[in-house]
């Protein structure tokens, strides 16, 4: 199987794989090799099965078919475990260490020092502290890992993984919570361990990251190898020509003109709305067929805003009134009585009931809505659930199929379809596409404006400057928990932003990709 | 009724008919039915009506371990029940009986899901209290007595007839068609598997969690007290040391025996209900066989393991494996 025109031999080589869950082929003869050394990024849609294919290499689901070979010989590990002491290593998007135990304890964990069955504590804090100085990372050892940021998380995964003697490092959307800042530090170490002759695999759906770092890129479509490329080769339309496999929609759509919205009726308004110690309070003001878009660094008060503005948090200050009239708004339950919808960031904790059907996730808000003594029948459920899956275009279209078994993309339009279905004034999202490919990105993004055009209030948060510019009529900007700036019209562009977030001497240090 | 038996109640099923083969095969009367004084008789109708707390017990349970709850204390809301039931038989009309013995199972009810849904304590802990504290009421109302009773109405409840079957049947017949027709009929079963799916969600889907935990503990307690009036009338008495004792257990059992997570979400009732007779054609099957009965707590304990290995993801696994070699090889 070797290619002669490869000047190395691969470090990895997977062939032929194929993976069926039941009748769904999640894989179907997929190819892919890692040279040593190499970064190399696996890029496709949701869905497309790039989880499984990591998940087939490193054992966490057996294949059907196919053969994996690790430096030429060839490796069937049946576990997370076992691939680990192969030397595949594994990193994920949420870092699956103990958040509990201390960073040396993690770095450690199941092969701690001992001496007379006795963990040598200081032996080993000694021995973590001279491992991630390897990385640059000088932080105390003995505190709780769950104490540190998710970049100081994720570093000592790595750090871990590679100190387990790994040769493959697979990396599954490492960089999705970091800010630049931590971005480049992952990348510095990323080059450092690659030089070292480690492999790389790269999953992310940042294109800038991936051309910014990668070697080569190899494109899965559907359960199916598109292609493997050079990165320094490959125009980035290509790119995502070979994602999508058609040409990607326009995303950017003109801005209504400014002073457009100013004849909107107003949807809900706050007043001097506020909590102690939450956000502090602020004026806002959401019209009918208008986006919002709140914007400012991690911890500026984004989410909060966005809770308090749904009822998931209860104010202590200020008036809240919808169409005009005083509410009441201090529950969830409130929030969707008065017709607000919202879509956390949090997709698997605070969003989907995972065990429950696509169809289930759908219906249940309009249930919860209507109340006990309205049910749905069973016609009614099945009717929505089939008009929002091809409105929103969800898939597999099986409304039956629980809806953890459904990649993020399509979570987060299940999501959307639940609160679609209870026909809401107001909808708050979240970063509505966090964690999302670029396709359903651009999806999501042409709902949003279209969602607006049918009179629909939306107030949006998004950590990408680029995004919140295409589609706001109005940015809101935030800075350490309060209300800064507002932006509306001409003046909505992503150099405006980021000096009203940098006011008053603050830093740039830009949160995301813009 | 599709919506109650779902098509994974296969495992259970097997299990059940397994084991009344089993029983009919230690004794050949096993199947033998006949009707005296307009009753039926025979071992079939015995484990239902033997079954008839647990069953009970178990519609409540599932409600409860649904929302990813636990209630430890339905055996001594039974045992409160039943001494409430005989002490008032004799004075007091059944009406009254069961009002009030009912009455203290809400109550019993209430404080369990305000323990759990407005202080949030774990259902575990949060229902040991009553647990304990129960069995001591109970014995307060008998004064440490085994009150016993003769009024003909509640002795009816226990061991009448209607139609040939023993009232304590139709009982927990007639509860499992009220429960699932208020579970399913109305949105109540949706919205008690999402909060048991992810509370957080649902709270913010706008799904007034607590209010579903209120209602799911209330429905158990009062489940567990119409078990504890049935069991006195059964004995025409109550022990406050013995009514109910270890029934949780089984309850529990039962439901895990019918497919329903310890971790919340997915239920049946209809499964749950088939659990606890599993649990007692078991259990009768072995007195009719002429072992000790310490057998029966082994024997329990291997039928469920059985029971639990066919639901478990792994052996089905495995179980196609060995489909696709056997596939391979032919």
């Amino acid at each position: 199987m070797e290619n002669s025109l490869d000047p190395a031999p691969p470090l990895l080589e997977v062939c032929g794989i194929s993976k069926s869950f039941g009748a769904v082929r999640a894989l179907q003869e997929v190819d892919f090799t890692l040279r040593a050394g190499e970064i190399h990024a696996l890029l496709g849609e949701n869905g497309a099965g790039k989880s499984t294919l990591i998940k087939v290499i490193t054992g966490v689901f057996p294949r059907d078919g196919g053969i994996v070979r690790l430096g030429g010989e060839e490796v069937a590990p049946r576990s997370a475990k076992a691939a680990l002491q192969a030397g595949i290593a594994t990193v994920y998007q949420e870092v699956n260490l103990l958040p509990n135990l201390s960073v040396a304890q993690n770095l450690f964990l199941d092969r701690q020092p001992m001496r007379f069955g006795i963990v040598r504590e200081a032996e080993m804090r000694r021995r973590a502290k001279a491992l991630l100085a390897g990385f640059g990372l000088d932080i105390d050892v003995a505190a709780p890992l769950g104490s540190y940021s998710v970049a100081v998380q994720h570093v000592t995964a790595i750090a871990r993984a590679v100190d387990l003697s790994a040769r493959v490092l697979i990396l599954d959307e490492p960089t999705a919570s970091l800010d630049r800042h931590e971005v480049d530090i992952l990348f510095g170490i990323m080059r450092q361990l690659a030089g070292r002759g480690i492999g790389i695999v790269f999953v992310s759906h940042f294109l800038d990251q991936v051309y910014e770092i990668s070697d080569r890129i190899t494109v899965l479509r559907n359960g199916r190898l598109v292609g493997e490329r050079e990165t320094a080769s490959l125009p980035r339309l290509e790119l995502i020509r070979m994602m999508l496999g058609r040409e990607l929609a326009e995303t950017t759509s003109e801005r209504a003109s400014a002073g457009e919205h100013k004849a909107r009726e107003v949807c809900a308004s706050f007043e001097n709305y506020g909590k102690a110690g939450y956000v502090a309070p602020f004026n806002l003001e959401l019209r009918h067929g208008e986006v919002v878009g709140l914007a400012g660094l991690l911890g500026s008060g984004r989410t909060e805003t966005a809770r308090l503005v749904f009822g998931a948090e209860r104010a202590d200050r200020g008036q809240a009134k919808v169409e005009g009239a005083s509410v009441r708004l201090q529950t969830p339950r409130d929030g969707v009585r008065l017709g607000f919808g919202y879509c956390p960031e949090e997709r698997k904790t605070d969003g989907i009931v995972a065990d429950l059907t696509v169809r289930e996730n759908i219906v249940l808000a309009l249930q919860a809505k209507r109340g006990l003594y309205l049910p749905l029948s069973r016609r009614e459920q099945d009717e929505i659930a089939r008009r929002y899956i091809k409105m929103l275009d969800i898939r597999p279209a099986d409304p039956e199929r629980p809806v953890g078994l459904l990649s993020g993309g399509n979570q987060q339009k299940v999501l959307l379809a639940r609160w679609l279905a209870t026909s809401p004034r107001l909808l708050v999202l979240d970063e509505p596409t966090r964690g999302i490919d670029v396709g359903a990105h651009a999806e999501i993004i042409r709902l949003i404006r279209e969602l607006c055009d049918d009179g629909l209030a939306l107030l949006v948060i998004s950590s990408e400057l680029d995004e919140i510019v295409t589609y706001s009529d109005r940015v809101v900007v935030l800075r350490d928990r309060a209300h800064v700036d507002e932006l509306t019209g001409e003046a909505i562009d992503v150099s405006n932003i980021l000096a009203a977030i940098a006011a008053d001497g603050a830093t740039v240090a830009h949160e995301g990709r813009a | 009724m599709t919506a109650l038996l779902p098509r994974r109640g296969l495992a259970q099923i097997l299990a059940l008919i397994v084991i009344l083969a089993v029983d009919r095969a230690v004794s050949p009367q096993f199947f033998d039915l006949r009707l005296q004084d307009g009753r039926l008789f025979g071992s079939l109708i015995d484990v239902l009506n033997r079954g008839t707390p647990v069953a009970l017990l178990s519609l409540g349970m599932v409600l409860v371990i649904a929302t990813r709850g636990i209630d430890l204390s339905v055996g001594a809301v039974m045992a409160i029940s039943g001494a409430i039931a005989a002490s008032l038989a004799d004075s007091h009309g059944l009406p009254i009986v069961l009002a009030a013995a009912l009455g203290a199972g809400l109550l019993c009810g209430l404080w369990n899901g305000f323990l759990v849904s407005v202080l949030g304590m774990q259902p575990i802990v949060a229902t040991l209290i009553l647990m304990v504290a129960g069995r001591g009421i109970a014995q307060l109302i008998t004064e440490g007595r085994i009150v016993t009773f003769s009024s003909p109405d509640l002795v009816w409840l226990g061991n009448g007839a209607v139609l040939g079957v023993p009232v304590p049947v139709a009982i927990a017949l007639g509860m499992l068609i009220l429960t699932g027709a208020v579970v399913r009929g109305s949105a109540l079963g949706l919205l008690i598997e999402a909060t048991g799916g992810n509370a957080r969600a649902s709270e913010l889907a706008g799904v007034g969690t607590r209010a579903m935990i209120m209602a799911v503990y209330v429905w158990c307690s009062i489940c567990a007290a119409l078990a504890g009036v049935i069991a006195a009338a059964d004995i025409m008495g109550a022990d406050a040391n013995n009514a109910g004792l270890w029934l949780e257990l089984d309850a529990i059992l039962a439901v895990v025996i019918g497919g329903t997570s310890l971790f919340g979400g997915r239920f049946s009732l209809v499964l749950a209900v088939l659990g606890a007779l599993i649990i007692q054609t078991m259990n009768t099957g072995i007195l009719l066989s002429g072992y000790p009965p310490e057998f029966n707590l082994l024997v329990k304990a291997v039928v469920v393991l059985a029971v639990l290995l066919l639901q478990s993801p792994k052996l089905s696994g495995f179980g196609s494996i060995v489909a696709r070699l056997r596939r391979t090889k032919a």
